[in-house]
């Protein structure tokens, strides 16, 4: 395995384009930015289309009610209200419920009573979003309020109302049971062990909130029987057969077009009921309907993350060599289970919660269990629940350093995976791909002046000052599939991609993932400019559009750079293979005297005698007579199967001051070294690393979805949800090691969670070290001012409930 | 896209026809300034005006400026005037260290000081200033202007003396020679309303304190002040122990409301913490000791 330590830009090509890029990987400004910051970006919210209509949903102010009746005679009789649907309407199409990505089914529209504050009731369509709006104040629903079920440790008790009185014979809020590891191993483990320490931990449930809510544009074609539909999603082509399969719509009469996204984050994975209403009212009125939520409905109802109740245990020696890790988890996923992840794994892949350690066993048992909360819970840059496990691990890590009184650097220094430990096979299963993860550490040690920065804690202890530093050692497994393990709904993991050579040497490449804000446009080119030595201004990357691009399963969990970017490498391969055979025709010569040199085909020991890729291009789509076997043209097309996922790491360290009296939390310095294996644009990395860096200050110190005891939603507005903004983040400190995965054919590995899924537990390390002359071992997140005030006393909150 | 009900929108050119209009229009017609309260309230339909009178063209009324022995702010004087003030600044610190912790640039180039008093939200920074040192607001009706005092301004939450067809037109402070003032408040993130927030002025003489305000929001303090903690402090050295006992008799004053942003018990903590920096900070700067 190479290994360099340098800010690795992965390439050997100096030379740049004509319009001043790199040809293949370096920093490049993104190509999208032209339009988005000139304001010409174009969102579904600015699709309009001729005879447009425009709707609303009526949701429920109850958390748990059985509905009575439902008079909407007022609403059909506003002038202009088009059309008014209710749960008994769809229940006539035999569309009130839909099935979740997770095996079970969530309602369109309510049909016998609501199950969480926010859900769809009824829909109503009219010539404009105002008479939509004011139509909702005018149907009656009559509500029995019924007991909700607020506190996910109480769910499962005999009293708690049920939830899911729809499925038959359901009697209690139990939706499934998982685990991972070998249990009898761990209890050995533990049972032999000198140190047990155990932890009770909450990550609560925080959403992705992204700027741009969710919304639609659904047009039937009553003529010829074509829907297309604009949607805010993450994955088109999925999406695409998910109409087909709930709706009943022949799928190649199907257009899903996702045009420009502001930001996904997992709340744009799946289908909502307010994307099926809108096709619903498009059918149902002939015309186009848009429907697109404000911002509370979008706190309110759809994806949120986390929501995780974990109990870990970790055993080690005295002398701090840890030996298990156990992990008993109560999952609250709301009112229906959808969860979005790989369908064979009901908790994602929290089992990689063994995190960066040399560990001798490893256990974790899941139950999820139904709330008279919203559905969701994989979102938000997870990376499928590796946010939850490197959470757990890193905060038990600290509390075991705290306990056996030994540095939290020192101790995962002592235990961290060793380079020549690679490939390395957990003990739940994963088999890590490439790492030198000391190495990560000390440079993130380095950066920091770490030894400096405990001194200088230790004389601010003396002073009565409190200042913390925090440590997170994370590692990721991103990129699903294989297509052998991973499916979603059975769709097998693999994304397909199409690389076209124009005669004049300019491409189009067509991948199935979508772009939320990562800079695929850019990226991808980039990779094509790697492979074929044509300039990256010069590919045209086209995504978003099912009529237009391959099937593949879209953009989460930090896929696309793992397995569509994977697949625009191997298919530009694919062409320059076909390049060097029209090469050859040309030249009179063998394939095999051809090798490739910076985007062109040359005879070995003649380097005169050869061809450009671009010279290429004109003479296959030419008069040139090919050999047997070669048609013209040049392009190619491949579906990539990722052998593994990729497993990408990361060293960060945070530094705090708090603010004994006030509670209040200043995050001085955050220090992040990643490393993603070989970076095709360091700038596009380094940004992806910004705001999920952000996102973990965001969900340390102010995010958290809570609920009070009559199931009032307490996180659904930004008056009340909080988004960390630049006067809560410090200049961040980055830097890189380079360790390459050794199965991706670019070297890569997938980055865009990274800095989400590894900074939370280090900002929560960072305020918890701070509070150590206060005996404090632990508090859960958000460590707001006051939560910070009562851990001071011994007593922090719960986070999921509303304080009292 | 939130959808705000339908309303019927006037322009008003002077304060007198803004008043006209209030007056034709009754008490479903609402003034609009800044607009960074109201108008989120009505898309959340929150609130519903039917009639909107639009104020933000009023000449002559975004005034900051000395008075004789007063200084006079015109209601329509926006947050970023009072920051930027070169009076205040000479003689009320408290403007510009209250100012630069009301949400953001965006809303403090829009929002305006009649507005923020007007709106009583129980958070209103303004109106924790405002009474700390004891500012007295001009009223306007058709009848003509009365003044009254900060502290009697609230009726409850949301609610003030300003009737419907009345117009609240201009804050008057009076000047102290040498008074020191200072703000501080603690939120869970910048922009977000308060937890808690404190203002103070005082004024030494002979190293006592002669005169002092203090001003409070968000934690339900009875006109966002405390005569109680300013009683004790009167005629006493802004000693650290003193202004313990002062910052102890704030925090019993207070009524907080326990919500996500804080228990009672903490709320009531920080304000008294806070009272006790914006006292310690505003004598300091009384004493010239501090900037």
């Amino acid at each position: 395995m190479t290994v360099t330590d340098t800010e690795n830009t992965g390439s050997t090509e100096p030379q740049l384009s004509p319009a001043g890029n790199p040809m293949g990987f370096g920093r490049m400004l993104r190509k999208e930015d032209v339009r988005f910051l000139r304001g010409h970006g174009h969102y579904v919210d600015d699709v309009q289309l001729p005879g447009m209509l425009y709707s609303a949903i009526l949701r429920s102010p109850y958390a748990h009610a059985r509905i009575v009746s439902i008079d909407t005679s007022a609403a059909e009789a506003h002038p202009k209200v088009r059309a008014v649907i209710t749960g008994a309407t769809l229940e006539g199409l035999n569309l009130a419920w839909m099935p979740t990505l997770s095996h079970d089914v969530q309602a369109v529209l309510a049909t016998d009573k609501v199950r969480f504050q926010g859900q769809e009731v009824a829909f109503v369509v009219a010539d404009d979003r105002y008479a939509a709006r004011d139509a909702l104040e005018l149907i009656d629903v009559e509500y029995e309020p019924l007991p909700p079920v607020m506190d996910a440790t109480k769910a499962l008790d005999p009293d708690a109302a049920v939830i899911r009185t729809d499925i038959e014979g359901k009697s209690d809020n139990h939706i499934f049971d998982w685990e991972a590891g070998d249990a009898a191993a761990c209890d050995e483990a533990f049972a032999g062990a000198e140190v047990v320490v155990e932890q009770d931990m909450l990550y609560p449930r925080v959403h992705p909130a992204p700027i741009e809510t969710c919304g639609t544009v659904a047009s039937m074609d009553p003529i010829t029987g074509k829907l297309t539909v604009w949607s805010t999603n993450q994955a088109p082509h999925a999406h695409r057969t998910l109409y087909a399969i709930v709706a009943g719509i022949p799928e190649h009469k199907i257009q899903i077009i996702s045009p420009d996204i502001g930001g996904g984050f997992g709340n744009k994975v799946g289908i909502y009921p307010g994307y099926v209403l809108a096709v619903v009212g498009s059918i149902v009125t002939g015309k186009p309907v848009k429907w697109v939520e404000d911002r509370s409905e979008n706190l309110m109802a759809t994806a949120f993350a986390r929501d995780y109740h974990m109990k870990g245990r970790i055993a080690a020696t005295k002398d701090g060599k840890i030996l298990a890790v156990q992990v008993d988890v109560l999952a609250d996923h709301g009112a229906f289970n959808g969860t979005a992840q790989p369908t064979k794994f009901p908790a994602g892949f929290f089992h990689i919660f063994t995190g960066s350690y040399d560990l001798q066993a490893a256990h974790c048992k899941v139950t999820g269990v139904y709330t008279n909360k919203a559905p969701g819970g994989v979102a938000y840059a997870c990376s499928f629940r590796i946010t939850e496990a490197v959470y757990l691990v890193e905060r038990m890590v600290d509390v075991l350093a705290y306990e056996l009184g030994v540095d939290a650097g020192e101790l995962r220094m002592k235990n961290l995976l060793r380079p020549e430990q690679f490939p390395y096979t957990s003990k739940t299963g994963w088999e890590y791909d490439s790492g030198d993860y000391p190495r990560a550490l000390r440079k993130a040690m380095e950066i920091a002046g770490y030894d400096e920065l405990r001194k200088e804690q230790a004389e601010k202890r003396e002073r009565g000052e409190l200042m913390g530093i925090g440590i997170s050692f994370f590692t990721e497994g991103v990129g699903a599939g294989p297509r052998k393990h991973m499916d979603i709904l059975g769709l097998g993991m693999a994304d397909g991609s199409e690389l076209r050579v124009h005669p004049t040497g300019k491409a189009q490449l067509r991948v199935s993932c979508q772009t939320q804000g990562q800079g695929h446009e850019t990226t991808f080119a980039q990779i094509v400019a790697h492979e074929l030595g044509i300039p990256p201004e010069d590919v045209e990357v086209i995504h978003g559009d099912t009529d237009n691009t391959p099937f593949g399963l879209g953009t989460y969990g930090s896929r696309s750079t793992p397995v569509s970017g994977a697949a625009a490498a191997v298919v530009s391969r694919r062409v320059r293979d076909k390049a060097r055979i029209v090469a050859a025709a040309a030249l009179e010569c063998s394939p095999d005297d051809l090798e490739w040199t910076q985007g062109r085909w040359s005879v070995k020991g003649d380097p005169e005698q050869g061809r450009t890729i671009q010279e290429i291009a004109m003479l296959s789509h030419g008069s040139l007579e090919l050999p047997e076997g070669v048609e013209g043209h040049l392009d190619a097309s491949v579906v990539y199967n990722p052998p593994n996922l990729t497993y990408p790491f990361g060293a960060y360290i945070c530094v705090v001051d708090v603010d004994a009296d006030t509670g209040k939390v200043h995050v001085r310095r955050f220090i992040a070294v990643d490393d993603c294996g070989n970076r095709i644009n360091p700038m596009i990395v380094e940004g992806q690393i910004h705001g999920g860096l952000a996102e973990g200050v965001g969900m340390a110190l102010m995010q958290a979805i809570a609920f009070d005891e009559d199931g009032n939603c307490l996180g659904g507005s930004f008056l009340d949800y909080l988004l960390p903004t630049a006067l809560e983040c410090p200049s961040w400190e980055t830097g890189a090691t380079v360790t390459p995965s050794p199965h991706h054919p670019l070297g890569a590995k997938g980055v865009g969670e990274s800095a989400t899924v590894g900074s939370p537990p280090a900002v929560v390390n960072a305020v918890i070290d701070a509070l150590k002359p206060y005996g404090v071992r632990h508090a859960d997140m958000p460590l707001t001012p006051c939560q910070v005030w009562l851990a001071m006393q011994g007593r922090p909150a719960r986070t999921d409930l509303a304080l009292t | 896209m939130q959808t705000p009900a339908s309303f019927e929108y006037e322009r008003a050119t002077s304060v007198e026809q803004a008043l006209a209009l209030l007056e034709q229009h009754g008490p479903e017609a609402c003034l609009v300034a800044g607009g960074h309260s109201l108008l989120p309230m009505m898309k959340l339909r929150l609130a519903t005006p039917e009639v909107l009178i639009d104020i933000n063209e009023l000449p002559d009324l975004g005034y900051v400026r000395v008075e004789g022995s007063e200084i006079a702010i015109g209601a329509l004087a926006r947050h970023v005037d009072l920051l930027a003030s070169p009076v205040l600044r000479e003689h009320y610190r408290i403007f510009e260290e209250a100012e630069h912790v009301i949400a953001d640039p965006i809303v403090r180039n829009r929002g305006t000081v009649g507005g923020s008093l007007c709106q009583a939200d129980p958070s209103e920074d303004l109106s924790a200033v405002c009474a700390a040192l004891g500012a007295r607001l001009v009223i306007q009706s058709a009848a003509g202007r009365r003044t009254v005092e900060a502290r009697g301004f609230h009726v409850g939450p949301y609610e003030t003396l300003v009737g419907p067809a009345e117009m609240l037109v201009e804050v008057r402070l009076p000047i102290r020679p040498g008074a020191g003032s200072a703000y501080q408040k603690v939120e869970r993130r910048a922009g977000d309303y308060a937890i808690a927030a404190a203002g103070a002025f005082v004024v030494l003489e002979g190293g006592m304190v002669a005169d002092v305000g203090v001003g409070i929001a968000a934690v339900g303090a009875p006109q966002f002040t405390a005569p109680g903690a300013e009683d004790y402090l009167r005629g006493k050295e802004p000693s650290e122990p003193h202004l313990a006992e002062a910052a102890r008799l704030a925090a019993e004053a207070t009524a907080p409301a326990v919500d996500q942003r804080g228990t009672v018990e903490y709320k009531r903590h920080l304000a008294g913490e806070l009272v006790r920096r914006a006292l310690r900070s505003a004598a300091a700067r009384a004493a010239g000791q501090e900037g």
